[in-house]
């Protein structure tokens, strides 16, 4: 026993020197694993970032070298009436849009989630259009909302509803754009699907046998339980909304009248229309600005009136 | 979150409740299969029957040569070879390099690990348009204009939401593999290989197939870096569909969107378990 500290001594320090030694080549391996991610970074997103934000105070056009504007840019663009307008398009398209999927497909996913034969089948069947979003179903939309050959038109005249003109009059170009993300909701649905499936059943138990109905039980039950997911489904809906392009680029190219010019539209065509790449650069920067600050005020709100369990505290 | 999904609590849908359940099932039903549908029979109608009105419902005769003939008005065999390799050369991109800086940073230790993984999460809260100009300058300056280059190697470079979710799913690995290995002389990139990969199996495809999706709808980044039609991936090849002709050829526009799709279905139904777990975790962590 006696001679047994002196030795645990050596092997305490011969452990710890080990150790040491151990620690340095994990995190040597550490590095070297991370590195795509490292160097992608500073090559296609840290380094642009910087470059974006020092771009966006110049004038810059690829032909001559930038020159320094200071906030001129930024300046000019509260004066720009396209910009005034891409603003208002985007942020109409988004207040619409937004409420509008996450009530249908929580709407949807309730209905899915009812104890019903082929529920994996009517899942599918939700989701399959969604996985098909882009130019293809640009042009499907744009087809079937035709103000003179499309089926939707025909279909609406049996209730006297005929002749809109969809995406060819400035009022109703916003909502088709709207009704289009129908076909893409699948992914929404399914999420609220996944987290109805996962909700405890006593608490509805407890309900049924306090008499209160499915109604009743659906806005103080399920609402204030799935309210994480709806906070998220909202943040990732704003988001998608203010970068739409894809659409507008494919259907209406900003017509009619300006009345679709949407935000990452025109930002586009800023930069590689007319290769005015320090506007755009300022541009994207205020879209930067505009989804920080919706996600922020979501989350803030979500510390208001978001029910979290017990034991998660995020989303 | 999804593992187990059980058909749910409601055992007690009275009849006339489970009726109207699946009335409404069927209504939208036909509401979400409508539009594909309808893109279909355009696809194999005759020019002229495309503008009847009231709709003809089944085409009649069924102009299946309309699938040929896109093929000859159209580089679209091109298109297709484009957007295969384009996504095939993405999926394994992202897979593999998202996957070696997952495995890093669930598995290593080192000092600032975590300020480096803030900052991973950070970067998906840029919006791509802040970095799309500088990318485009770097990218023309590097010659690579007209080229697959600036679309495919920063795939290489991993992708935010990938590395995380990879991760996710690494941090539930059990550990005592990865010191088997170590105790038999295996190193870091042994256990990554041997342990780590083949456990991982179906993250990597949620990973893949969202990626493959994700590329093969994407229409910025070939419009800003493609000038040459025969180079066009699918998406962008669609939408010079419409302009080659004076009047859109809906019927061929159609065919040819069928053609855009089929591949995205047959992923979706070969892998449909994985897709819809991809989405779900998404959502859950």
């Amino acid at each position: 026993m006696k001679a047994i500290p002196v030795q645990r001594a050596d092997v305490s320090a011969h452990l710890s020197a080990k150790r040491s030694s151990i620690a340095k080549k994990e995190e040597r391996a550490f590095w070297l694993f991370v590195s795509p991610w490292v160097i992608g970074f500073i090559l296609f997103s840290g380094g642009p970032i910087v470059a974006s934000l020092v771009l966006s105070f110049t004038n810059y056009n690829v032909m001559s070298l930038p020159s320094f504007v200071g906030l001129g840019n930024f300046v000019q663009l509260f004066h720009d009436q396209l910009f005034t307008k891409s603003l208002s398009v985007t942020a109409y398209y988004t207040l619409l849009a937004v409420p509008f999927d996450i009530v249908v497909s929580l709407l949807l996913a309730v209905l899915l989630n009812q104890k019903v034969k082929g529920q994996t089948i009517f899942r599918t069947i939700f989701y399959a259009p969604s996985i098909v979003s882009g130019v293809a179903i640009s042009f499907l939309w744009s087809w079937l909302l035709n103000p003179q050959f499309g089926v939707v038109n025909y279909l609406l005249s049996f209730i006297g509803l005929g002749g809109l003109q969809w995406f060819n009059s400035p009022t109703t170009v916003i909502p088709s754009f709207v009704l289009m993300t129908l076909t893409s909701i699948g992914g929404t649905i399914i999420i609220f699907l996944a987290s109805l499936q996962s909700l405890p059943t006593d608490l509805y138990e407890a309900a049924e046998m306090d008499g209160g109905g499915r109604v009743r039980q659906f806005f103080s039950i399920t609402v204030p339980l799935l309210s994480p997911v709806i906070l998220f489904n909202v943040i990732m809906g704003l988001i998608g909304s203010f970068q739409i392009f894809t659409q507008a680029y494919v259907i209406t190219q900003g017509g009619p009248d300006w009345n679709s010019y949407f935000y990452v539209y025109y930002l586009f065509n800023t930069a590689f229309g007319q290769m005015r790449l320090g506007y755009a650069s300022a541009q994207a920067w205020i879209l930067f600005l505009i989804i920080f600050a919706l996600t922020v005020l979501s989350l803030q709100l979500s510390k208001r009136y978001v029910h979290y369990g017990d034991t998660e505290g995020g989303i | 979150m999804a593992g187990k999904i059980s058909l749910s609590r409601r055992e007690t849908l009275s009849v006339p409740g489970k009726v109207l359940v699946y009335v409404l099932l069927g209504i939208f039903t036909i509401f979400f299969l409508f539009p594909l549908a309808w893109m279909l029979t355009t696809s194999l109608k005759v020019l002229g029957d495309v503008y009847l009105m009231p709709p003809k419902w089944i085409p009649w005769p069924m102009l299946w040569k309309n699938y040929v003939q896109i093929f000859i008005d159209q580089p679209m065999l091109a298109y297709l070879w484009n957007s295969l390799g384009y996504t095939v050369y993405c999926v394994v991109g992202t897979a593999i390099s998202s996957s070696l800086v997952a495995y890093g940073f669930a598995r290593l230790r080192a000092r600032g690990r975590n300020a480096l993984f803030l900052l991973v999460l950070a970067t998906m809260m840029i919006p791509s348009q802040v970095t799309m100009i500088p990318q485009f300058l770097l990218f023309s300056g590097a010659g690579w204009m007209d080229t697959y280059l600036p679309l495919v190697i920063p795939a290489f470079a991993g992708s935010a939401f990938n590395i995380f979710l990879l991760r996710q799913f690494y941090l539930g690995l059990p550990r005592a593999l990865d010191e088997a290995t170590m105790i038999d002389g295996g190193g870091y990139f042994t256990i990554f290989r041997l342990i780590i990969l083949p456990l991982s199996l179906p993250s990597m495809a949620t990973v893949g197939i969202l990626e493959f999706m994700y590329r093969w709808n994407d229409l910025m980044g070939p419009l800003v870096y493609l000038n040459t039609t025969s180079k066009y991936p699918l998406a962008l090849g669609l939408t010079n569909f419409s302009a080659a002709y004076g009047a859109t050829p809906w019927n061929l526009l159609m065919a040819a969107s069928i053609v855009s799709v089929v591949p995205l279905l047959l992923i979706f139904f070969l892998a449909q378990k994985h897709f819809i777990q991809g989405i779900v975790i998404n959502a859950s962590k």
